[in-house]
Order: structure tokens, then C-alpha cells, then sequence
């Protein structure tokens, strides 16, 4: 009986536009929902390191490589800042990392695919980053005090993100035939995976019922795709790239574009762990893992070491 | 030699120093140990690269032939680079990587305290800069040294071994030419000698700490600043200079 | 994968400017205070957010249970003079 009264207020509290907090009352499944979204966040923001992290020693000057450096670091802090919100919810990082490891946890998909030229870097800035401001944007108002702090803090750093990307993309696409040759071809590989980033059709997503009812969510898959969409054809367009989509068409009437189908038995083997790279990521992963085990009993035995003598003395 | 010609190579030398260690932590990006480690030794790596640009774009303007900050980090080769052997070696395991760290940073912080007095505004201005960040890695370095060697049992011999590697590069950091002793003659940059004692007790503090009771000395290693570096510069160049290499008629 | 070496959390509190107070930005895991430190320098300040800086492990917090709020903090509701705006003066008198 408790628990229905605990339950309203708690509805109360979300339709008054109030923050949950982590030590407040929470139904079990609210709980649940957010360690799986935030660290399924904060998972894709490390694993997403990795397919720009290989680019940083060959970046082509100097100021692309402290930028493409600064970029990354910044997706390190963003998965401390969402590991840290995950773990006010009482799992701890080690839980996590496991859950990671052993693919219970998911990250996002895009993070799947290859990084074949340097015009992948403007890419995954403009394209990936776009699709990630988008949806995180959406995130600032999200029901639960910590991701919300969170998001604001990314939205703030993301935004240099999408526009060293699109630097990128832009230079080459107005530079050499050799540039232009792989800002297009960085396109027709990245567009239709960045569009899977924001998830299944609305119909088709499982999770959306209390997400929304819970504020979790502020708007559905599709319509933040659709924002997506419609802010990022004109970028291409401006600087001469075609967007692989052939049934792409602008609506009058709706005031939105139309774009094609989404091949979804793709998205559906990538994020089961039958991407182009999803064994290399979490190899690479675990590894570093691993190998750096050491170092951490190092540092924690240190650590015992200065406790103890402060005991004694 | 002519003041001019001494200053671009020292700034080149400087410039070249920061590069490759710069290069050698920016690989270890998502290979950290864990997390928050990542983010300082990608720090770390930022700050040098900064340290990169300053000096190869004063490099330039001494020059003053046009040659940019990218001009000297792409289009040189091997035996052009007159950084010392120290910062070519791989990182190997976390250890390798702050005992390298360790011996640069100690170096850099003592030289870059001297050099913040030299009456190049330049040079002065660009110590002293550097300094600052120079005194957070030492800070960062040292106190990992300290951390594995007074560990675990595995941890101790781990960075033994590392330091035990390492030693034979330190030497390198304070041998003078013909170009510092141009330099030191004008005043415009400080003898090494002078500090390296306080190099050498600033390292014996962290040994003491660290529990290190003593590091091998093997080989001194020689010839970086003369173009003659080791093996791994071969492999080095290459990656870093691929694309402006693969693409010379592109804007990069 | 064995049960980790699970470092100890800590809340990190920055201050932006010599003089105001310290906020609270976040937490990070550390072994110790030095390295706790030096990482909340690498995560908190690199957009020159802070010039000063705490790390507190998070263990040490003592906090207000949020069913205790109605208690806590609800009685201060009714207590306004405590405001300056309580209490209505001669408009003539200066300085008060």
C-alpha cells in the first residue's frame, strides 16, 4: 500500500517537471531503465574513442591533431561524467565494465564501423556528434537529476565536437579532387549508420512507453530523427556532397524531408555483435583493461600502504 | 655560428623534443589504464603539442623563410629531427611510459625554470609557459613512479625494470654543442651543467620514495641532436607525416 | 573477469573564482587524494572552470535522507521574517 502512495508521488513529482534525485524514491523499473540507458551512453562515449582515437597520430597538421586530441579527451570525461550519474544509482564502475566486457551492455552502434580516411574524422564529428547533440539536446530535460546535470555539462562541450567534424568535411569537400573523392565516399558510408543512431521507428521500440510516461525520454526515435535529418541535407548541400539517399525528397506540405527506408536488419546484426567491428572494440577494450590491472593494484596498495602508517602513528 | 642560426636549431630542438613524446602519448589514447588516466596523459600530450607549435612557429620566424609550423613537422625527415633518443622510445607498459615521462619532465621543468630568464623575450616568455605545464607532469609522473615502485611486489619490479631501461637516455638531455655554446656565450640560454645536480636530487627524491635503491646505468644513449636517432624514429616519421606525405598536392 | 581493484569514489568540488563558493561538478575514482586531485584537474578544468579545487570521498558525505525533507526543511516556510522585506519602515529613513 505504501508503495501506490510512493508510486503518485513520484508520478507527482515528474509531471511537475521536478528532478529525481538518486537517494528518492524510485519505482524499481525506473531504476532499472536508467543504469541500462546511461551506461549504454557512457559505454558508446569510451567505445567511441577508439574509431577516432586511430587517427590522432596520423592527423595531417598540427592544429588537427591537438583539436582531434582535445575532441577525444572530451569523450573520455563525458563517459566519467555518465559513469558517475550510472553509479549514484548503486552499481558500481567494476559492474559496469563487466557488463561491457561480457556484451551484456550495449553502446551505440555507429561505433561498429570502421574509420577508413581522414575525412571520416569530419564525419563522425559532423554526422555522429550531430546526431548525438540532437539527441542529447533532448536529454537536458530528462526526469533524473544526474543525467540531466550530465547532459547539460556534454551539450556545452559537444558543440565544438560537430563543428571541428564539419570543418573537416568542408575543407576537403571544397579542396583537391583527391579530398572531395574521400569527403564523399566518408559520407556514403557513414550517412545511413548515423541515421540507425537514434534506434528503431517508434512502432517498433519497446522501451518507449515508460520512458516517456517517466520523462526519461522527451521525444520519441523518430522525431529526433527527423530533426536530425532536416538540419543536415542543407550542410550538404552547401558544400557540394551528395547524401546516399536516392528516395530523398524535400515535403512542402509537412514541412519536413522525406527520406528513404533504413536497411533495419542491418542495425538489428550490428548491435547483436555482428558489426564490422564490434569483436575489435571490445578486444581492444578488455585488453587495455586487462593490461592496465597492475597498475591499479599498484595504486591501491599504495594507497592501504599510507592508510596503515597512519594508523600506527 | 651566427646567433641566428644557433636559435633556430634550439628552438627546433626543443620543438622536436616535444613532438615526438607528444606523438609517442597521443597512441596510448583509449589504452590507458584506466579511464581518468586516459584523459592526463592525453593532457599531457596536448600541453607538449602546444609547446611544438610555439617553437616551430618561432623557429619560422627566426628563419624567416616562410617555413610554418607544419612545414617542420611534415616535411622534414629523420635525420632532420634533432630530438633526443629519450622521447623516441615506445611506451612499452604503463611503467616505461611514466619513467620516460619522469626523466623528461624532471629535465624540462629545471631547464624551462632557468630559461624563463632569458633575455629573448621569446624564449623567456615560451619558458615560462612552459613551466607551468611542465611542473603539473613532473608532479604527474613522479607520483606514479612512487605508486609502482611502492606498490606491489609486481608493480616494483615492473617500473625497476623500466627505470633500469630508461637510465640510459638521461645523459642525452644535458650534452651541449656548438649551438648551445653560442647560445650560453650570448647569455640568451642557461648552461645545463648548472642544474644538473638539482636534476639528479629531484630524481633521488622519488627513487627514495619510490623504494628504488638503485637504477642501472648502461649505455648513455648519443646523436639524437645530430639527426642520428634510433630505429623507431623510422617508424615513427611515417605515420605521422602519411597524409600530407600521400596527398602533396592537397591542403591539409 | 575477477572481482576488480575497485578504486574508491570521490565528489569533486570546484571553485571558479577566488571568493565564491565551491560547487559540487561531479565524481570520479581514484586510489588516493593526490591522484583524486589530479584527475578532478584533468576532468573539471580544462575549460578554465576552476582555480581552486576539493576532493571529498564520497564516503565522508553525510547527507539529508529525502524522506526527511517534509521535516528538514518545510518549517522554514512560515518563518518570513527572517526576509528583509518583512518589515515596512518610514520611507524617509536612509541607510537601513
Amino acid at each position: 500500500m505504501e508503495d501506490v502512495n510512493r508510486l503518485e508521488a513520484f508520478q507527482a513529482k515528474i509531471d511537475r517537471e521536478e528532478k529525481i534525485e538518486p537517494k528518492d524514491w524510485m519505482p524499481d523499473a525506473y531504476r532499472k531503465h536508467l543504469v541500462r540507458q546511461m551506461s549504454q551512453h557512457a559505454h558508446s562515449e569510451v567505445v567511441g574513442m577508439q574509431p577516432e582515437g586511430q587517427w590522432i597520430t596520423r592527423a595531417p597538421s598540427l592544429r588537427a591533431k591537438v583539436v582531434l586530441l582535445a575532441k577525444v579527451q572530451d569523450e573520455a570525461g563525458h563517459g566519467l561524467y555518465l559513469y558517475s550519474a550510472t553509479e549514484s544509482l548503486g552499481i558500481s564502475r567494476d559492474e559496469l565494465l563487466e557488463q561491457l566486457h561480457t556484451e551484456k551492455a550495449k553502446y551505440s552502434s555507429i561505433f561498429n564501423y570502421a574509420t577508413l580516411n581522414w575525412a571520416d574524422m569530419g564525419a563522425v564529428g559532423w554526422l555522429v556528434d550531430g546526431a548525438a547533440i540532437v539527441n542529447q539536446v533532448s536529454l537536458q530535460r530528462t526526469s533524473f537529476g544526474p543525467y540531466s546535470r550530465g547532459m547539460v555539462r556534454i551539450c556545452k562541450e559537444e558543440s565544438f565536437h560537430q563543428r571541428q567534424g564539419y570543418e573537416i568535411v568542408a575543407d576537403m569537400a571544397l579542396g583537391s579532387p583527391e579530398q572531395k573523392q574521400m569527403a564523399q565516399d566518408a559520407l556514403n558510408r557513414m550517412w545511413w549508420p548515423s541515421l540507425m543512431m537514434f534506434g528503431p521507428h517508434d512502432a517498433d521500440s519497446p522501451n518507449t512507453g515508460n520512458a516517456t510516461k517517466w520523462k526519461i525520454k522527451r521525444e520519441t526515435n523518430d522525431e529526433l530523427r527527423q530533426k536530425f535529418i532536416d538540419k543536415t541535407i542543407q550542410q550538404a548541400t552547401v558544400i557540394g556532397l551528395t547524401v546516399p539517399d536516392p528516395d530523398l525528397k524535400w515535403n512542402e506540405a509537412t514541412g519536413h524531408y522525406d527520406f528513404g527506408e533504413i536497411d533495419w536488419s542491418e542495425l538489428k546484426e550490428v548491435i547483436n555483435g555482428r558489426g564490422p567491428c564490434n569483436k575489435q572494440r571490445l578486444n581492444h577494450h578488455r585488453k587495455a583493461h586487462q593490461e592496465g590491472a597492475w597498475v591499479r593494484e599498484a595504486a591501491n596498495a599504495y594507497a592501504q600502504k599510507q592508510k596503515d602508517k597512519k594508523k600506527v602513528a | 655560428m651566427e646567433i641566428n642560426e644557433a636559435l633556430i636549431k634550439y628552438c627546433l630542438r626543443l620543438g622536436d623534443d616535444a613532438m615526438i613524446l607528444g606523438h609517442r602519448l597521443s597512441e596510448l589514447c583509449s589504452k590507458g589504464p584506466y579511464l581518468e588516466e586516459d584523459i592526463a596523459m592525453t593532457n599531457i600530450s596536448l600541453d607538449l603539442f602546444g609547446q611544438t607549435r610555439m617553437m616551430y612557429t618561432t623557429a619560422g620566424e627566426i628563419e624567416g623563410k616562410g617555413r610554418t609550423e607544419d612545414d617542420f613537422a611534415y616535411k622534414r625527415l629523420e635525420p632532420e629531427f634533432q630530438n633526443v633518443l629519450l622521447v623516441e622510445q615506445p611506451n612499452g607498459n604503463f611503467g616505461n611510459t611514466m619513467a620516460r615521462q619522469m626523466v623528461f619532465s624532471v629535465f624540462y621543468y629545471h631547464l624551462f625554470k632557468e630559461l624563463q630568464s632569458s633575455s629573448n623575450e621569446k624564449l623567456a616568455a615560451f619558458a615560462a609557459k612552459s613551466l607551468k605545464e611542465t611542473t603539473y607532469h613532473m608532479r604527474h609522473s613522479c607520483e606514479w613512479i612512487v605508486r609502482l615502485g611502492d606498490g606491489t611486489e609486481e608493480s616494483h619490479w615492473k617500473v625497476q625494470d623500466a627505470l633500469n631501461e630508461i637510465w640510459s637516455y638521461r645523459h642525452e638531455l644535458f650534452e651541449k654543442d656548438e649551438v648551445d655554446e653560442t647560445l650560453i656565450a650570448a647569455g640568451l640560454i642557461p648552461d645545463t651543467a648548472t642544474f644538473k645536480s638539482a636534476f639528479e636530487a629531484s630524481v633521488q627524491e622519488v627513487l627514495d620514495r619510490a623504494t628504488i635503491e638503485e637504477v642501472e646505468e648502461g649505455w648513455k644513449s648519443t646523436g639524437g641532436r645530430i639527426g642520428h636517432h634510433s630505429e623507431y624514429m623510422g617508424h615513427i616519421l611515417p605515420i605521422f607525416q602519411s597524409i600530407p606525405r600521400t596527398y602533396p598536392e592537397s591542403k591539409w | 573477469m575477477s572481482a576488480d581493484n575497485q578504486f574508491p569514489q570521490w565528489e569533486v568540488f570546484i571553485q571558479s573564482k577566488t571568493g565564491l563558493p565551491f560547487k559540487h561538478v561531479g565524481n570520479l575514482h581514484a586510489a588516493d587524494g593526490e591522484l583524486a586531485l589530479q584527475n578532478a584537474r584533468d576532468l573539471y578544468t580544462r575549460r578554465q572552470e576552476g582555480t581552486s579545487i576539493w576532493v571529498v570521498p564520497t564516503d565522508e558525505i553525510v547527507a539529508s535522507n529525502p524522506d526527511d525533507s517534509d521535516a528538514f526543511f518545510d518549517p522554514a516556510e512560515d518563518k518570513i521574517y527572517r526576509a528583509a522585506t518583512y518589515y515596512n519602515l518610514p520611507k524617509e529613513a536612509k541607510h537601513i
